[in-house]
């Protein structure tokens, strides 16, 4: 362990520390703009220049290994001066329109000019001037402020697989661009604007909008997949103005995908803020009162078995346990989460979890991918996997949809076949698995929502006990959830009751009229036609398919607008914390649950937020210690028997429309519209 | 002077024929097996004692720098020797005579330099607008492989070794023996963050060495007439021969090889037949290539040209690149078109460099036509100080050091020529007070 001086005061590092993230360990501030912890170091911007003893040039403290005996000197007045100098050289070419710029108040060229800087300027040249460049509907770019520190670059190269920014032309011609034109096509896109130390890189929907100090910052956590990824919402009264990503070395480092950053604008659009009940086939709107009244009227009297519920793929533990207690107290059985079908049991914990947990996927050697695309049903997961293929040693095999992962794979094959081959142990891809000190084994909703899902699970179950995933300390099966709300329903056991039915028999039932009501808790990815005989109640908070066939609508909160637990794909349990108001009448979901409840004679026993949680702790002891991952005991799980021979799909058609939320969103439907409908082939008659 | 016995380079007019026959009767390729055999270190061991220090322009021994390479061969992590040829400093000709008139010595200390570092492989990575130079240094190349002094078996010794010849596209970064490698490898040129150093981390992340092609090329004929022949001549510390390559104000612009620490007047005066209209007429001298900094007459009248002796008067031997600018030369634009040259060439990478060498430039024309108050040479002074040392690699201080030489010992003329401009505005409104 080197040990070096720093301003007088000596310090050991970790072997391998550069002498920039020595002086942060020795709390010596050292200005920056090029480097960056999860970057590679370019260290072109020389701005962390600081004096070493013996050497004649100041050395850029970022690119210097940390060596023993170095003396190192930051607060020198050539270091000053050496700061100075490149400050101003960054300035002499750097537009003065702070006051139009959307990074200023949190742009680090304005912060460490203010610092650092000379507060005059010399420089009585021409400014240079550069054009923007169109790189999608996400990003915009006001190149002339670029500072060229090629952080964007180098995300692009590195965490984002995608090879598309680079600097074109030299000395001051030097530019950031696409050299062809064209969009940026990553899904982890927006996190260049939280890199861009200047507003040459500004969110695009976000332009013109608001300035950073007049928004009220709330932390909290993202629903728009099952990742968990932590979130700061930005709000200005009602409004919630931008998602940025939140510091989580476990779940999404410090990253967040395009579609939870940019998709907040849906919460916007096509919102419920009041009651409806349809009358006459006409949806009006209604009062509270005349709401509930409407749904006891059509309930009271109904046997059990005839009503059932669905759990769509936003909704909060909270709410789940409030419906749980409602549904058990009708005396209805007929109770699902599992809104895609997916062949997922509630029983076995391990048998539903990504079991390795996020950060484990960087232990280990061999992953299998089945039936997913985890590009798209879980970016951050995949940067996680393309995080631990760069660092050499990983064998990666396919067995599904084969897409552009950003990282090298052996594609096995397209469906059932091959894993049954795999799981016998007569595919070679079997032996790499097992040869593997951690392997891993990730199964996708592609694989598991469809009717062999059972018997593809225990197959998945057999490879994962012949190829020794489950050892001490490691656990290699994992599941790759889509929706936030999944991995909570299970553990709260919303699923059908003994002679119960899952989605697919409730659904049957109302077509066969054997179910005559249905409570639709946020529930969308639904074939709503089938349900077409029954009296549907919708509860959720977008105009989306599963309230145009309601019968009654109650309006309830999206995840910026409550207090509420969600549990992501590892088993984390996480708080949302409200970020603004529910829109009108809207409330939070479990409180309506609460409310109606007493009107149809079950008053549920709680009536507050910790009553509620007490509840659903009772129920799932581990949704109690928030942002822990409780290893969940191995087990048996799966049905063993015939899987179809038709290939599997993946279970994300289009990543940027996937949820109401993100449907409603303008930004996502441009995305949509240029990255995966620009895909398929066209015709000259296009358009 | 030194005397023709001593000359390494005998044909470096191309008097002679450069191919192998005629180059062996010169002595190329001459007992190299036997000298091979002595071993890497021997090698070594021998530039290490000839003094011999880099002919690119920054004059490091040579031979402490092969020594830095390892030892043992990783067997994932092959040596490479690399070539510059890359010769592209203005003012500079020497390695483009050398590859011209005597390929073979190139090629010659390719291989021994290869051998001492362990390298089985040698790039040579010439300057892209050298093309008739790469011509005759592949057909060389043929002819060595052909005869059997390289391959397989190198001359017989059991070496196996090959030379690959790259052309680059002409960029004076690529030069820079980082950018250098980059740029063999097939991306931009843009140099790399020392440390690590290419000894350590080098071409495909390999140990590597990058050697001016003067450097390789004088080491056969060191090592058949001893170090100690090679330390003898020169200065202490600044021994051996070197080209000069004189252009410029001067009757017979040639390239030259001799002793290094010759007084710079002698060296002009006896082979170029003098400075255009005497030796009074001299205004100045940029003594090393374009970068170094450029000496007024009154220094040019004793210095010697050698590293150390040039260092003491600010300036350097740089590539040895005399330009000889006489007082028809109008110096404020000369050392302004070499700011252009800086700006232009800047790899744009880092800040000082992309950023400066552009303001630099715009400050030197207002400086040309003196549209600047005497103030602005303090800054121009202070901007070129900011450059300097705060840079990735040493192009920012190439940008730095002409314009410094010139404020140094040029100043005179820099505020002749503001004063004068602003004199023609004071008397056109001392005029107009008059009339009213």
């Amino acid at each position: 362990m080197p040990t070096l001086t720093i301003d007088g005061v000596e310090i050991t590092v970790e072997p391998g520390s550069t002498v920039l993230q020595a002086c942060e360990q020795a709390g010596v501030e050292i200005p920056r703009f090029c480097y960056h912890d999860r970057l590679s170091i370019a260290g072109n911007c020389r701005m962390c220049l600081v004096e070493m003893e013996k050497s004649p040039k100041p050395i850029a403290s970022c690119a210097m290994p940390a060596g023993d005996g170095m003396v190192i000197r930051t607060d020198t007045p050539a270091v000053k001066k050496a700061r100075e100098g490149v400050m101003e050289f960054l300035l002499i070419n750097h537009p003065l329109d702070c006051p139009i710029c959307d990074q200023g108040g949190e742009c680090d060229l304005q912060d460490q000019a203010m610092t650092y800087g000379r507060f005059f300027s010399r420089f009585s040249e021409g400014k240079r001037a550069v054009k923007n460049k169109d790189v999608g509907p996400l990003i915009k770019t006001i190149m002339t402020r670029c500072i060229h520190c090629t952080r964007c670059v180098r995300f692009g190269d590195e965490i984002a697989g995608v090879e598309e920014f680079g600097a074109v032309h030299r000395g001051e011609h030097m530019e950031i661009g696409t050299y062809v034109a064209q969009a940026v096509t990553s899904e982890l896109s927006g996190n260049m604007i939280d890199l861009c130390p200047v507003g040459a890189l500004t969110s695009k929907p976000h332009a013109f909008v608001a300035r950073s100090w007049e928004l009220v910052k709330t932390e909290t956590v993202d629903v728009l997949d099952a990742v968990g990824s932590n979130i700061r919402v930005d709000s200005r009264g009602r409004e919630v103005i931008r998602v940025l990503p939140r510091l989580h070395e476990a779940i999404n480092e410090e990253w967040l995908s395009d579609k939870s950053r940019f998709g907040c604008d849906g919460l916007k659009r096509r919102r419920l803020d009041r009651c409806y009940v349809r009358r006459d086939g006409k949806l009006a709107a209604a009062a509270w009162a005349a709401a509930f009244a409407a749904i006891a009227e059509r309930i009271r009297g109904l046997a059990g078995e005839r009503i059932a519920a669905i759990v769509g793929d936003l909704v909060d533990g909270e709410a789940m346990v409030a419906l749980k207690d409602l549904m058990a107290r009708l005396g209805s059985p007929h109770l699902d989460c599992r809104q895609d079908g997916a062949k997922l049991e509630a029983g076995s914990r391990a048998g539903y979890l990504f079991n390795s947990t996020i950060a484990g996927i960087e232990a280990a050697d061999a992953i299998l991918l089945v039936g997913t695309n985890p590009r798209w049903e879980a970016a951050l997961v995949n940067a996680r996997i393309r995080k631990r293929w760069r660092r050499g040693g990983l064998a990666v095999g396919v067995v599904g949809p084969q897409a552009d992962l950003t990282y090298a794979y052996d594609y096995l094959g397209a469906g059932p076949q091959t894993l049954a081959e795999i799981a016998e142990g007569r595919h070679p891809f079997g032996a790499v698995l097992k040869a593997a000190n951690l392997p891993m084994l990730v199964l996708g909703m592609g694989a598991l929502a469809r009717p062999d899902g059972a018997a593809v699970l225990a197959r998945a179950r057999q490879i994962a006990a012949a190829t020794d995933m489950v050892a001490d300390g490691w656990n290699g099966f994992n599941v790759l959830h889509l929706a936030a709300a999944r991995v909570g329903g299970l553990d709260l056991g919303l699923v059908p009751g003994s002679g119960g039915r899952d989605v697919d028999g409730i659904l049957a039932g109302a077509e066969a009229g054997e179910i005559e009501a249905v409570y639709l808790l946020g529930a969308d990815e639904i074939d709503t036609v089938r349900l077409a005989k029954a009296f549907v109640i919708y509860q959720g908070h977008h105009g989306d398919a599963g309230a145009q066939c309601a019968d009654v609508i109650l309006p309830g909160a999206a995840y910026t607008e409550k207090n509420a637990t969600y549990v992501n794909l590892e088993g984390r349990a996480q708080r949302a914390r409200r970020a603004s108001f529910p829109l009108g009448e809207a409330r939070e979901d479990w409180r309506i649950l609460r409310a109606l409840s007493e009107r149809l004679g079950h008053a549920l026993p709680y009536d507050t937020l910790d009553q509620v949680r007490a509840r659903m702790i009772e129920i799932a002891p581990t949704m109690q210690q928030l942002d822990h991952v409780e290893p969940a005991p191995w087990g048996g799980f799966g049905v063993a028997g015939e899987m179809s021979a038709a290939p599997f799909e993946g279970a994300v058609r289009n990543f940027y429309l996937t949820d109401p939320i993100t449907r409603a969103s303008e930004t996502m439907a441009q995305c949509s519209e240029l990255f995966v409908d620009a895909k398929g082939e066209k015709t000259g008659t296009d358009g | 002077m030194l005397s023709d016995r001593d000359r390494i380079f005998t044909n470096l007019y191309g008097v002679h024929d450069w191919r192998l026959a005629a180059a062996r009767q010169r002595g190329a390729w001459d007992n190299t097996k036997a000298l091979v055999a002595n071993g890497h270190d021997w090698v070594t061991e021998q530039v290490k004692a000839s003094e011999l220090r880099g002919r690119g322009g920054a004059g490091f021994p040579t031979g402490l720098k092969w020594s830095f390479m390892p030892n043992e061969i990783d067997p994932e992590r092959p040596h490479y020797l690399i070539v510059n040829a890359d010769e592209s400093e203005p003012g500079t000709c020497k390695d483009r005579d050398i590859m011209r008139h005597d390929p073979h010595l190139l090629l010659e200390g390719c291989l021994f330099a290869g051998f001492a570092m362990r390298a089985h492989a040698a790039y040579i990575y010439i300057r892209g607008e050298f093309f008739n130079e790469a011509q005759t240094l592949q057909a060389a190349i043929d002819e060595a492989y052909h005869a059997g002094l390289i391959g397989k078996d190198a001359c017989g010794s059991g070496w196996a070794f090959d030379i690959y010849l790259h052309r680059g596209a002409g960029a004076y970064i690529c030069g820079e023996e980082t950018g250098l490698l980059e740029s063999l490898e097939g991306k931009p040129g843009r140099p790399r963050l020392k440390p690590p150093f290419p000894a350590a981390v080098g071409l495909y992340g390999c140990p590597s060495t990058v050697n001016n092609v003067e450097s390789i090329a004088v080491v056969p004929t060191i090592l058949r007439r001893g170090a100690a022949w090679f330390a003898g001549l020169g200065r202490p510390k600044n021994a051996g021969t070197k080209l000069f390559c004189i252009s410029g104000h001067v009757n017979q612009p040639c390239n030259v090889e001799e002793e290094l620490g010759i007084p710079l007047k002698e060296l002009i005066e006896k082979h170029t037949g003098g400075v255009r209209g005497g030796w009074d007429n001299l205004q100045g001298i940029i003594p090393g290539g374009s970068s170094v900094p450029v000496l007024p007459k009154s220094i040019c009248d004793s210095v010697l040209m050698d590293f150390d002796s040039l260092m003491e008067v600010k300036s350097g031997l740089g590539t040895a690149g005399i330009i000889v600018m006489d007082k028809s030369t109008d110096m404020v634009e000369a050392i302004a078109r070499l700011s252009h040259f800086y700006m232009h060439e800047s790899c744009g990478q880092c800040t000082p460099c992309r950023e400066g060498t552009g303001w630099v430039y715009r400050m030197m024309q207002r400086m040309v036509s003196g549209e600047a108050s005497t103030d602005d040479i303090d800054l121009l002074w202070d901007v070129v100080g900011q450059i300097e040392g705060h840079t990735i690699c040493a192009l920012g201080d190439a940008a730095a050091w002409p314009v410094q030489g010139l404020i140094r010992h040029f100043r005179g003329e820099l505020e002749r020529r503001i004063l004068e401009r602003q004199g023609v505005g004071r008397g056109v409104a001392d005029a107009a007070s008059r009339a009213a």
